[in-house]
């Protein structure tokens, strides 16, 4: 069911295993209504280009338009991006700085106003240039933009600093939705606690850590669709109730991902009633040594702290029994920019031959007079898969003779430890939406350009690595300068250990048809295409 | 009375404050605040501009003396603040769980009540006969199961029972319906963790009432009583077990306040979304604001719980008088 060994082939994209019979075989039914479950108490606000947190996704997405996105018969992919307001993805003039999009004049919010260009404009503009007093918490996203404007009601404008390969794939980022205009200027903090979208459903009714229900939206511009009458999202932070209502039929479906052993569990129990879609998730956990504290500032000490983790044996080991699979290096392995398997055994930490490693770990150590080190590995206290790879991690570093405790915090102590460098060693999480590994991998640049890098190092190699690979448009010139960048911060200086990444596995209702799994529990969240066979 | 009841009103406001500071100093001992969890919780870039502006809209940026003084003042004017979490003001973010916990609570109170002091009293009066012995053993069994376990063990039962007797298994419904809207439904989804948080307090409440009687049984009153001739029914229920009865009321208070906020379990396991589900939401999200709000909603009711205590006490044994 799983497919491993395809994985290494770069632009193959992701390995998805759908149990359910493929969705563009049947003509979709309309009506009924979805009811699925989120995974949170309740979103902090309704306001995406505030927020962070998959709640508000899974809240607000069905409510909203975007400019652009992954496509939804095809989120997996990787490189795949299209229109939602624009009329046809923009080919980029003046060398890669301007993308000229026009927009749908078909387009009208739920309240009955027609949406045009200078709601995409307004709205983008809150997003890359927040006024005063204005929350967004992607700006750094949108480094690269100079200017946006939009010179007629059908036209918006992005001119750009630079040209680069990142852009598109962050204009695709889902939390990126057209607000109005008016509302927006009048009171930009409005869709904090309202919604006023034009997407696939109109808002219905919330009640506060209980549900959000929407009714389907007669005038959206996507012809024929949504399929569903109604949707009705349901609020249950603990996985056992999650898990109990897909096994009632009380939901049909969670779309952030379940454990393996919820997924075993249902399926043994309810056969070909529930249906499997699982896919790498472009999340993982990084192990971050300390630069700041001995004798972590010591390469050869960081080195064998990778060296002795056994990534190819580890990997399927943890799959059985936590949310990871897929062993990658800094890119995520669905991506044209990932190594392949050969290349990434040639960096520290993925050698084959895990004997000939953690012999060269024990060397090392020894040469670094750091042998039975004893230190803590600060974790976060969340089960999947957190604890699971932290534990595992702690056995493996025991195999060349350190004793590590791990010290699970919960999450604000977990940040507040790592901001402040008090900690040998972290796990980190890297969890991103649309995978543009450009922008993904500034993660492992020093504090002083990234400041949410926690191991207090300074690298100006890394840094020019890194610059050389942004600003390449050429697809094999950048997978070439990539290389070099992973393989100076993973295996010459080690400044991060990359561990497997998550996998995502969706559990739902077999009559639950249309939705197809992404990469990200962020993307492919409208709900527009889904259909029930019922 | 009356003077003595307001003597204790006025006691509570000291009380309070104490409770007010020690809250107040206990929830910044925690390590980080509302800011990062917010824009970093999911494990994606956390944008510096958005933390300081976010910290400087909520005022963690103040001095704590001024966060304290702050936070001081409006208690004082009754203005209980803004969750930092929602944006919403913490009097609507309590009033829209508060019902469910309330209503739980009363439930549960009522199960304990009705199965407590029947069986601790039997249990007394049949002291170390098979009755006692199986009595007291429920009761430790009470004592002794974690409710999470007992939650999920009465939703299993209740769903194999269901479908044995119909060939459907019924299952509680996971969203919350008032009372007033679908009494049906309502307890429906009440009524197994009322009947869960009921065991155990019953099992508590058994082996006190219990314990009280067989001390009231034994004392010389009870004893001329029954020298006298009077009927053993009356000189239960008239004599003894309304003496029994004091610190049993004192237990239910207490426990009763406890259920307001104390429910943390038994709301995760039948997805309630109530007053503990909050508190730990808030302690988890470092919402200050909410989690301060909602443990002094829970001393406050602790302190009125113990005062209507105090004054069940001069019913229930008219030798006590308050002045």
């Amino acid at each position: 069911m799983y497919m491993r060994t395809g994985l290494w082939a770069a632009g193959l994209g992701l390995a998805v295993a759908i149990a359910a019979v493929p969705a563009g075989a049947q003509t979709p039914n309309r009506g009924g209504t979805l009811t699925y479950m989120i995974p949170a108490d309740a979103p902090p606000s309704f306001d995406g280009h505030r927020e962070t947190t998959y709640a508000t996704v899974h809240v607000g997405a069905p409510f909203y338009s975007v400019l652009i996105r992954v496509p939804p018969d095809n989120p997996a992919s990787t490189t795949e991006f299209v229109c939602d307001l624009c009329t046809e993805m923009p080919k980029p003039t003046d060398g890669g700085k301007t993308y000229t999009f026009k927009i749908r004049q078909d387009v009208k919010f739920h309240d009955g106003a027609k949406l045009t260009a200078q709601d995409v404009a307004t709205s983008w503009n809150y997003i890359v240039f927040p006024p005063k007093g204005v929350s967004s918490a992607r700006v750094s996203f949108y480094e690269m933009v100079d200017k946006i404007e939009a010179p007629d009601d059908a036209t918006v404008i992005f001119r750009l600093k630079r040209p680069t390969t990142a852009f598109l794939p962050a204009l695709a980022d889902p939390y990126t939705w057209i607000y109005k205009k008016e509302t927006l200027e009048k009171d930009p903090h409005w869709y904090e606690k309202n919604i006023l979208g034009s997407g696939p459903f109109k808002f219905v009714a919330y009640e506060v850590g209980q549900s959000i229900k929407g009714a389907r939206n007669p005038d959206y511009y996507h012809k024929g669709q949504p399929y569903l009458d109604a949707i009705e999202g349901i609020f249950a932070d603990k996985q056992s109730v999650r898990v109990e209502a897909l096994r009632g039929d009380r939901a049909a479906i969670e779309f952030r991902g379940l454990p393996p052993s919820a997924r075993d569990q249902l399926v043994k129990e309810a056969g070909k009633d529930i249906v499997v879609q699982d896919s790498d998730w472009n999340c993982g956990n990084i192990l971050t040594p300390n630069h700041k504290k001995k004798p972590f500032d010591d390469v050869r000490v960081r080195r064998a702290l990778a060296l002795a983790i056994d990534q190819w044996a580890g990997a399927p080991a943890l799959a059985k029994i936590a949310n990871v699979r897929t062993v990658g290096g800094i890119v995520f392995p669905g991506s044209p920019l990932a190594a392949t398997k050969e290349e990434l055994q040639q960096i520290a930490g993925f050698w084959p031959d895990i004997e000939k490693s953690r012999a060269e770990a024990k060397r090392l150590l020894k040469e670094a007079g750091a042998e039975g080190l004893k230190f803590e590995l600060l974790n976060r206290n969340v089960d999947q898969p957190y604890k699971y790879v932290g534990t595992w991690a702690v056995a493996e570093w025991k195999k060349i003779g350190l004793n590590v405790e791990q010290k699970v915090v919960p999450t604000g102590p977990w940040f507040s430890n790592m901001r402040a460098g008090t900690f040998d060693v972290a796990m980190e999480a890297n969890c991103q939406s649309v995978v543009n590994p450009v922008l993904d991998t500034g993660k492992y640049l020093p504090h002083t350009v990234y400041p949410e890098n926690y191991g207090g190092y300074e690298d100006q190699k890394s840094i020019d690595l890194y610059e050389k690979m942004q600003i390449e448009t050429d697809l094999a010139a950048q997978r070439a300068a990539m290389r070099a960048y992973e393989k100076h911060t993973l295996d010459t200086m080690t400044h991060e250990i990359v561990l497997p990444y998550w996998y995502r596995i969706v559990l739902a209702r077999s009559y639950v048809k249309g939705w197809k799994i992404s990469p990200s529990h962020y993307l492919n969240q409208d709900l527009a295409n889904i259909w029930l066979d019922k | 009375m009356y003077r003595y009841i307001v003597t204790r009103l006025l006691l509570a406001i000291p009380t309070l404050a104490g409770a007010a500071a020690l809250v107040f100093v206990l929830m910044r001992l925690i390590p980080g605040d509302v800011c990062v969890i917010r824009l970093g919780a999911g494990g994606s870039h956390v944008d510096p501009a958005s933390l300081a502006a976010c910290r400087q809209q909520l005022g963690l940026d103040d001095p704590m003396i001024v966060q304290f003084l702050h936070f001081l003042w409006s208690y004082a004017t009754f203005d209980f603040g803004i969750s930092m979490w929602s944006g919403n003001p913490v009097t609507h973010e309590i009033a829209i769980r508060l019902p469910v916990s309330l209503e739980v609570a009363v439930l549960a109170t009522v199960i304990a009540i009705l199965i407590a002091i029947p069986l601790g009293t039997i249990s007394a009066l049949k002291e170390n006969t098979w009755l006692d012995h199986f009595v007291r053993v429920v009761a430790i069994a009470g004592i002794a199961t974690p409710s999470f376990w007992l939650g999920i063990m009465s939703l299993v039962l209740v769903l194999d029972i269901t479908f044995l007797a119909t060939g459907h298994a019924w299952r509680p419904p996971i969203t919350f319906v008032s009372f007033w809207q679908d009494p049906l439904g309502n307890l429906a989804i009440v009524f197994l963790p009322a009947i869960t948080v009921g065991y155990r307090y019953s099992a508590v409440t058994m082996r006190l009432t219990r314990s009280a009687m067989l001390e009231v049984l034994r004392e010389d009153y009870i004893r001329t009583a029954r020298a006298k001739g009077l009927l053993e029914q009356i000189i239960v229920n008239r004599h003894a077990l309304k003496n029994a009865l004091l610190p049993v009321v004192t237990l239910i208070g207490i426990e009763f306040a406890f259920l307001i906020g104390g429910l943390v379990v038994t709301e995760q396991v039948f997805n309630l979304n109530g007053i503990g589900r909050l508190l730990v939401q808030a302690v988890q999200n470092q919402d200050n604001v909410l989690a301060q709000a909602l443990v002094m909603l829970v001393v406050a009711v602790f302190v009125f719980a113990n005062l209507v205590v105090d004054v069940l006490y001069a019913w229930l044994d008219p030798r006590i008088r308050y002045s």
